[in-house]
């Protein structure tokens, strides 16, 4: 038998960070590592399933996109318009009113803007701001607001903004209703429109300072480069003239080094350009591109691929600052993780322009909400980029117009794989060999949190991802073990 | 000065969006802030509970780790609070109560579209799946019931608010919601 008899001899350690904390929704790390210390594998877990494909069977199409959305907390409005933009396809609506299309848009624009502030203000900024070793105690949100109120603050009232978009035409900020098969349920009256509008260019300066301070992090810290880089794939949804789209477009994948594998493709077509692979230690699924097959064919989605995969940003401010992200990439595609940072407050940038825009456009408070139904189609597919990636929801219906099958990717299931090479490549440059200390595990959330892994979308097949960082021998064995305990101070045990 | 309330939160088989409403009391969370402090959260990057003033619950019950952070809360917090339809009825999680769990872990890795390699993940890392979802008041004793999916904002200022002050919390008529 060539199994090792002597587990002392071969030891693999397992370390294991548990939960994996700033991130929206419940992860965990779990690492093995050799006799020299040397990574053996590294992977990050999503622990929780819901069973969303199955319980949704049955359900009138009409109830989707509000039970889908409670999937999600962070992104509802995203789930809610790729579940619209399916249903809509099967009640055979092509095309949605001027009105109902503006605001769908503008609802989403508030969707994006929310999310963005929050995860940087909210959830990443203290690694920034702080570094990624510093106190754990005051590594968060409360740490900045009390170390850099007027920034924290400036984070505070621009996810603010985006929630009270949001609020003025969905009704309520988190869970509202704003769709309806064909268009949408509520005219936005120009009061509302008004006093959003009044408050639209603090929004777009609080974005441009962002922009400017997650660019000068990115450029002076030499360290950030590297932090967790992969190269990859990118995906997203294109515009028509290959500009920068959150709502509607074909799909777009570039290659690692830039060439087009995709471009402007029907995302109805998704079911043969994307296959997703199970693997037995996580709940969250490994997409893949089909043309590069299952061992390279798997890519990034969100900001950071969004940012690279587009030839413009359709509004000026966001424009110059992508050609500045664009140029520090020197000719080539960015592939740093930390810069997912600073493509994310681009398109915050974009957001808040863009909402400006539609604001100031009259169609925007108009009255045609709703198309006729046309010929009713057994199978819907809407795919939108929401603030993490792509991402695709398909329903298909019996006669009667219930739910018969459904098939979800969220996007962090897209970054699923890049997210465990990030890991892994963080695990290799700074635990190699080393003694693990808090400030290290934490170093394995930064990278992370790049991503805004969205762990609750995540777990749609079942639900929730802790952190913690265990050693196993090779035969196994838990030979040491370090996980976060109360106060921020670190346990080791096994 | 009056030491301030220690606050723990957690999700279970929640969305998130219950902790996205907390946030949406805006800027007063700097005022909430002079008077209560964050334990364990996913705010923070404490990972267990200290003994703490109150928890926040947001989700039901879905597998083996939620029964156990559950368990923690309820050992640490002196006041528990049930936040949102998760918590309180299971929610939308629970819509999986009227599948065995075979058929939906079925369903989504081994019967559902563009699989490749299916099969059900069974690692050990993974936490064993309860076959029910369950309301959190079935495995532990609830203190308070924040109603909501989510509950507004202002319930959440208020209920904290009431506790500051070492007020029993009772809600005004127009602030509980049961959507
Ligand atoms: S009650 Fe609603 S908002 Fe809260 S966790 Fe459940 S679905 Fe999300």
């Amino acid at each position: 038998m060539d199994q090792p008899q002597n587990p002392a001899a071969s030891a693999l350690r397992r370390v294991a960070i548990d939960p994996v904390s700033r991130v929206e929704g419940h992860g965990r790390i779990t690492l093995l590592l050799d006799e020299a210390g040397h990574v053996h594998e590294a992977r990050f877990h999503i622990v929780e399933f819901r069973g969303f494909e199955k319980f949704i069977q049955g359900r009138p199409y009409g109830d989707v996109p509000f039970i889908v959305q409670r999937l999600c907390g962070i992104c509802p409005v995203s789930h809610q318009l790729a579940a619209a933009k399916a249903v809509d396809q099967l009640i055979g609506v092509e095309r949605l009113t001027p009105t109902a299309l503006k605001l769908r848009r503008l609802l989403h624009f508030g969707q994006v803007l929310q999310s963005h502030a929050l995860h940087f203000f909210h959830l990443a900024s203290p690694d920034l701001l702080f570094g990624f070793g510093s106190d754990a105690a005051r590594r968060n949100i409360v740490g900045v607001l009390e170390r850099h109120p007027e920034l924290g603050m400036k984070g505070v009232r621009l996810r603010k903004y985006g929630q009270r978009i949001i609020e003025a035409i969905a009704g309520k900020r988190v869970h509202g209703t704003a769709t309806v098969p064909g268009g949408m349920n509520k005219v936005l009256d120009t009061q509302q429109r008004d006093a959003l509008l009044a408050d639209v260019a603090d929004a777009i300066a609080w974005c441009q300072e962002a922009v400017a301070l997650n660019e000068e992090i990115h450029r002076s810290h030499g360290e950030h480069r590297d932090f967790g880089t992969v190269h990859s794939h990118f995906l997203s949804l294109i515009g028509d003239d290959g500009a920068l789209e959150l709502y509607h477009g074909g799909l777009r994948a570039r290659s690692a080094t830039g060439e087009l594998i995709l471009d402007g493709v029907d995302y109805r077509r998704y079911g043969e350009l994307l296959s997703e692979e199970v693997r037995p230690w996580s709940y969250m699924k490994f997409p893949f591109l089909q043309s590069v097959g299952r061992d390279n064919g798997w890519y990034r989605v969100g900001p950071l691929s969004r940012v690279n995969n587009c030839d413009v940003i359709p509004t000026p401010l966001a424009e110059a600052a992508r050609k500045r992200f664009r140029d520090y990439g020197d000719g080539g595609l960015v592939h740093d993780t930390l810069a997912y940072h600073w493509a994310r407050m681009i398109e915050a940038l974009h957001c808040a322009e863009s909402i400006e825009l539609l604001l100031h456009d009259s169609e925007i408070t108009g009255g045609e909400l709703v198309v006729a139904e046309g010929e009713r189609r057994r199978e819907g597919i809407g795919v939108i980029e929401a603030p993490r990636g792509t991402l695709f929801h398909h329903y298909r219906v019996d006669d009667e117009g219930l739910i018969e099958k459904a098939n979800l990717i969220v996007s962090t299931t897209s970054n699923n794989q890049a997210m465990n090479a990030s890991v892994r490549a963080v695990a290799e440059r700074y635990l190699d060999g080393q003694t693990l200390t808090e400030g290290l595990l934490n170093h394995l959330e930064v990278a992370i949190r790049a991503y805004d892994p969205c762990l609750s979308c995540a777990t749609h097949a079942l639900g929730r991802m802790p952190l913690q960082v265990e050693l196993v021998d090779a035969a196994g064995r838990l030979v040491d073990c370090l996980s976060k305990g109360s106060g921020g101070d670190f346990a080791r045990g096994g | 000065m009056k030491s301030k309330l220690r606050v723990a939160t957690t999700s279970l088989a929640g969305c998130f969006g219950c902790h996205m409403s907390f946030l949406d009391v805006d800027e007063r969370l700097t005022d909430l802030l002079e008077h209560i402090e964050f334990d364990r959260s996913p705010f923070t990057d404490i990972k267990h509970c200290a003994p703490c003033d109150i928890g926040l619950i947001e989700g039901g019950l879905c597998n083996a780790d939620n029964v156990h952070v559950l368990r923690e809360f309820r050992e640490n917090c002196r006041i528990l609070i049930a936040v949102g339809a998760c918590a309180i009825n299971g929610g939308v999680p629970a819509m999986r109560n009227h599948f065995s769990l075979r058929e939906c872990l079925q369903e989504s890795y081994v019967d559902g579209m563009g699989i490749v390699n299916p099969q059900i993940p069974n690692d050990p890392e993974l936490p064993l799946l309860l076959s029910k979802v369950h309301p959190v008041h079935e495995v532990v004793h609830v203190d308070y019931y924040l109603p909501g999916c989510p509950p507004p904002a202002d319930a959440f200022a208020e209920v904290l608010n009431d506790l500051i002050e070492g007020r029993e919390p009772k809600l005004p008529r127009s602030l509980l919601h049961y959507d």
